[in-house]
């Protein structure tokens, strides 16, 4: 299986041959950089147009279908009106807070996302506490939301900042867990370890029954970190119009938007990285053959297979249920998921303790 | 022993006249009296209050009810008035029937007549600002006095209540209605979920609802004031634009009215089409309801589901009415024009369609647990209060009121056919949802009877170029897609009436909102309103 190492330790052999480690690296974090945002802003794209148009096939619509073949351009276009619109600022904001929330909330989301494992030898940010640091800049993001809410000096914005602090908050807590479940099968925090793990079967196989509740919980709570539906209750617009972001416009709109759809891909692609083995191939322990061939298909594809199968299950989830109501989103956290978890996580340990796993 | 009678006791000289139905007219001081009588009474028990309007008979002003027993099943009507212009006063009798308490704000925003004891006099659909009392015949309409304002409208967080006091003076008092503590939203008049442009101010401790106030008239047109100056064929334009989902059905309600009137009966060709018409709007509109409640509760795919299939709806109206929203298709003695020659096999292909997809809808919104626990429990309505606020149609059924004008007073050809009455009695969210759907099925079941039995004969009776009505007062009524659309009209014997009114089917609706929706979240006032299932224009008028 190709091993991305290669290119990269060539890239940097090669810069270093001509300029001192320091500069290296400077050139290298600044292409990293780099690097992030376009995939950031490309997939951003891609993800607008799948939800746009699995949205109209399930709501027996076309979608998006006269720029480009099959709209493919219309997403672009969507883009490029949102960055030319004019940035609206309202009198009555605290203008200090309100213009840095967007930036807070995109911040943690390319953080976030920059922890993903995407390929072989691929890995951004990875280090030996992988997990610990995703949680931890993901849940920067609802700061920025509280932000947006409080300095939009808006009482429906407030309302939605304030369900979206309690929801981010609770969710949380079912994420961390359920992450910690396979932290506990596995034995460390480093994504890349984490999915070297599964070479011999994917955690949702090896884990026995607590690792398939605890996927199945990790995309409930995951969803609702993400503010999607049915837990899109921050901007409900039945309700609050349009929850913390009515009073944005422009590009500031469009970066709570894009936040949202990345985060839905950072979650989808921790869900695939710890749960159905991220770029590892599907290996069936036994049958030499077909492993080898599945070796075959590069670690990207099956990476972006995984979580884009995630994403649509997502997508599924959002366009299929209604919305909960706040006490009830919060009695599901509280009441279900956590104490399942809890007991789930304790399962987890027996099993390992008593080498049940396979 | 007769009403008469009864009315007699209790108010000795009480004048009567008698129509259609008793009209008996009492002096304003023995007004409540009476009211309060034929509303307790063993014998009478008039609960429902169905119809209160003003009137300006010229010397005087007053207001005439319609009271029905919904245990008894008789109606009267009761009248009364005062000869102050400048003052004009009279009990209120909001204290006994709920739905009072809107109609009189009304009654005082178009004729300025203040209400003692009413707990609320505000205006309710007219700018605070705004001069003169629009439907009393003075009324000075010159622009000059009411120019288009370019200021907001203030929004004023008290009102007051008028006392008499012993010794005969008026006394106000001054209500607080929000008080500056209060953490008050808007939601509306722009707003997604009030389906157009409804004002509820709610006041709110964290999610919880405190207190709603109901502001309306943000599309109030003054159409009981323009059908004064209109000849009757020319009303006829205005009942589509109130309800616009029960376009067919307020429609048919006027022209009932005036041929009531005028005396003409219709062929019965006419009577199984606008039967048939009437039924097929109620599918419409109640499959819109369907999409509205499960987009306000954030089920979007169901939204587009029950959309694609109104659309087969409207392509029919279109094939034989031209108009899709706004048909135009009742005249007085007939219809517009008759059927076109695909009506009956698109009918026909469209009630086989739609069972299948209703089963759809179920599996999809109905079973769903995020939908069930969103709805059930959510809003009672008590049956009391369904009849106090005169809550008619779909949601006061919920509340078990056995409420359908097509089974009281059956018009058209409804005494012909076998349906059922969809009667729950939860009266929450999920009951009133739940009354609509099987509704939608009793529609088919009737639209199964008729449409291979339209008998043949003229879509219209030819009527005079003039239509005058001869002088009196009449009442007519139908099961419009949200409740019981009444048309009262009091003819003096010209070509246009001399006084128009709508019994919309809307405002009780809203007038029980803060009723069912206190004490729930903000999210359960989403879903309040949209079981409840308002049409806004048809609040306003």
């Amino acid at each position: 299986m190709f091993d991305f190492r290669i290119v990269t330790s060539w890239i940097h052999q090669m810069l270093t041959s001509y300029m001192s480690e320091g500069w290296a690296l400077l050139i290298e974090c600044v292409a990293i950089g780099i690097g992030i945002l376009l995939m950031y802003a490309f997939l951003a794209i891609v993800l607008i147009y799948m939800e746009r148009k699995i949205c109209a096939f399930f709501q027996c619509r076309l979608g998006p279908n006269r720029v480009g073949p099959f709209g493919s351009i219309q997403v672009f276009a969507d883009v490029f009106k949102m960055l030319i619109k004019e940035i609206i600022t309202i009198k009555h904001v605290d203008k200090f807070l309100f213009a840095l929330a967007p930036y807070m909330v995109i911040i943690a989301s390319i953080l976030a996302f920059s922890c993903l494992p995407i390929a072989k030898g691929l890995e951004v940010l990875d280090f030996n506490i992988g997990v610990f640091f995703l949680m931890a800049v993901s849940s920067i993001g609802v700061l920025g939301i509280l932000m947006a809410g409080w300095s939009s000096n808006n009482k429906f914005s407030l309302i939605g900042a304030m369900r979206s602090g309690a929801q981010i908050i609770s969710y949380e807590l079912s994420v961390g867990l359920s992450i910690l479940t396979i932290v506990v099968l596995t034995g460390t925090l480093q994504f890349s370890e984490i999915v070297e793990a599964q070479a011999d079967g994917w955690f949702l196989f090896k884990g026995h029954i607590p690792a398939f509740i605890a996927f199945v919980v990790f995309l409930i709570a995951g969803n609702a970190e993400t503010n999607r539906g049915p837990f899109d209750l921050p901007e409900a617009e039945s309700e609050l119009t349009a929850g913390y972001h009515t009073e944005y416009s422009g590009m500031h709109f469009g970066f709570f938007y894009v936040a949202e759809f990345l985060n839905m891909f950072t979650v989808a692609g921790v869900a695939a990285s710890v749960f159905l083995g991220g770029w590892m191939p599907l290996h069936i322990p036994g049958l030499d053959a077909f492993n080898a061939i599945m070796d075959y298909i590069p670690s990207i594809i099956w990476f972006f297979g995984k979580t884009f199968f995630v994403v649509f299950l997502l997508m599924w989830i959002k366009w299929t249920f209604p919305r909960l109501r706040i006490d009830q989103l919060l009695t599901l956290e509280w009441k279900y998921l956590l104490p399942i978890n809890l007991a789930n996580l304790l399962l987890m340990v027996l099993i390992v303790v008593f080498g049940l796993h396979f | 022993m007769n009403i008469k009678e009864k009315i007699i006791q209790i108010v000795p000289d009480a004048q009567f006249s008698e129509q259609e139905i008793l009209i008996a007219t009492v002096p304003a001081e023995h007004f409540h009296t009476l009211a309060e009588r034929l509303h307790s009474d063993e014998d009478m028990q008039f609960d429902f209050l169905q119809c209160m309007t003003g009137m300006d008979w010229g010397e005087s002003l007053g207001v005439i009810c319609h009271l029905v027993s919904t245990v008894h099943g008789h109606r009267v009507a009761i009248k009364t008035m005062t000869g102050d212009r400048e003052n004009p006063e009279l009990p209120t009798i909001s204290d006994i029937w709920k739905a009072a308490e809107l109609n009189e704000r009304e009654i005082y925003d178009f004729f300025g007549i203040r209400f003692i004891n009413h707990p609320d006099m505000r205006r309710l659909y007219l700018r605070s600002d705004w001069v003169g009392y629009p439907l009393r015949k003075d009324y000075n309409s010159d622009e000059s006095i009411n120019p288009l304002r370019m200021t907001n409208e203030e929004t004023i967080d008290t009102t007051e209540t008028l006392h008499l006091t012993s010794d005969g003076k008026i006394e106000s008092e001054e209500n607080v209605i929000f008080d500056e503590k209060e953490y008050v939203i808007n939601v509306g008049p722009q707003h997604p979920a009030t389906h157009g442009v409804l004002r509820f101010r709610v006041s709110l401790a964290g999610e919880t609802v405190k207190k709603i106030d109901v502001n309306c008239g943000y599309i109030h047109r003054g159409i009981e004031k323009l059908c004064e100056g209109l000849t009757y064929p020319q009303t006829l334009a205005f009942t589509d634009r109130l309800d616009y989902l029960a376009a067919h059905q307020n429609r048919h309600a006027l022209c009932m009215c005036i041929e009531k009137g005028m005396g003409i009966e219709v062929p019965e060709r006419v009577q199984y089409i606008r039967t048939i018409m009437d039924e097929l709007q109620r599918i419409d509109s109640h499959l819109l309801f369907f999409s509205c409640l499960c987009m306000d509760l954030g089920a979007l795919t169901a939204f587009f589901y029950g959309f694609r299939d109104r659309e087969k709806i409207l392509d029919i109206f279109e094939e034989t009415c031209g108009g899709r929203l706004i048909l135009n298709y009742n005249t007085i003695g007939g219809v517009q024009d008759d059927i076109h020659p695909n009506f009956v096999k698109r009918v026909k292909d469209f009630i086989a369609y739609l069972p299948p997809v209703l089963e759809e809808y179920h599996s999809l919104f109905t079973g769903n647990i995020i939908a069930q626990q969103r709805l059930k429990g959510i809003g009672v309505l008590s049956r009391e209060d369904a009849i106090s606020f005169g809550v008619t149609g779909a949601s006061g059924r919920a509340s078990g009121w056995a409420n359908d004008v097509r089974k009281r007073t059956p018009y058209g050809v409804y005494d012909k056919v076998d349906f059922k009455e969809i009667v729950y009695t939860e009266g929450d969210s999920f009951a009133r949802y739940m009354v609509r759907m099987d509704e939608i099925l009793e529609s088919i079941h009737i639209i199964e009877q008729l449409i291979d039995n339209i008998p043949e004969g003229p879509f219209q009776v030819k009527t005079k170029p003039i239509i005058r009505i001869p002088e009196g007062s009449y009442y007519a009524s139908t099961e419009a897609s949200r409740g019981e659309f009444g048309v009262y009209i009091e003819s003096q014997g010209e070509k246009s009436p001399y006084r128009m009114k709508f019994r919309s089917t809307g405002l009780p609706l809203v007038s029980v909102v803060d009723t069912i929706a206190s004490g729930g979240k903000i999210a359960d006032l989403i879903a309040i309103g949209a079981t409840l299932d308002y049409v806004v224009p048809d609040i306003d008028r």
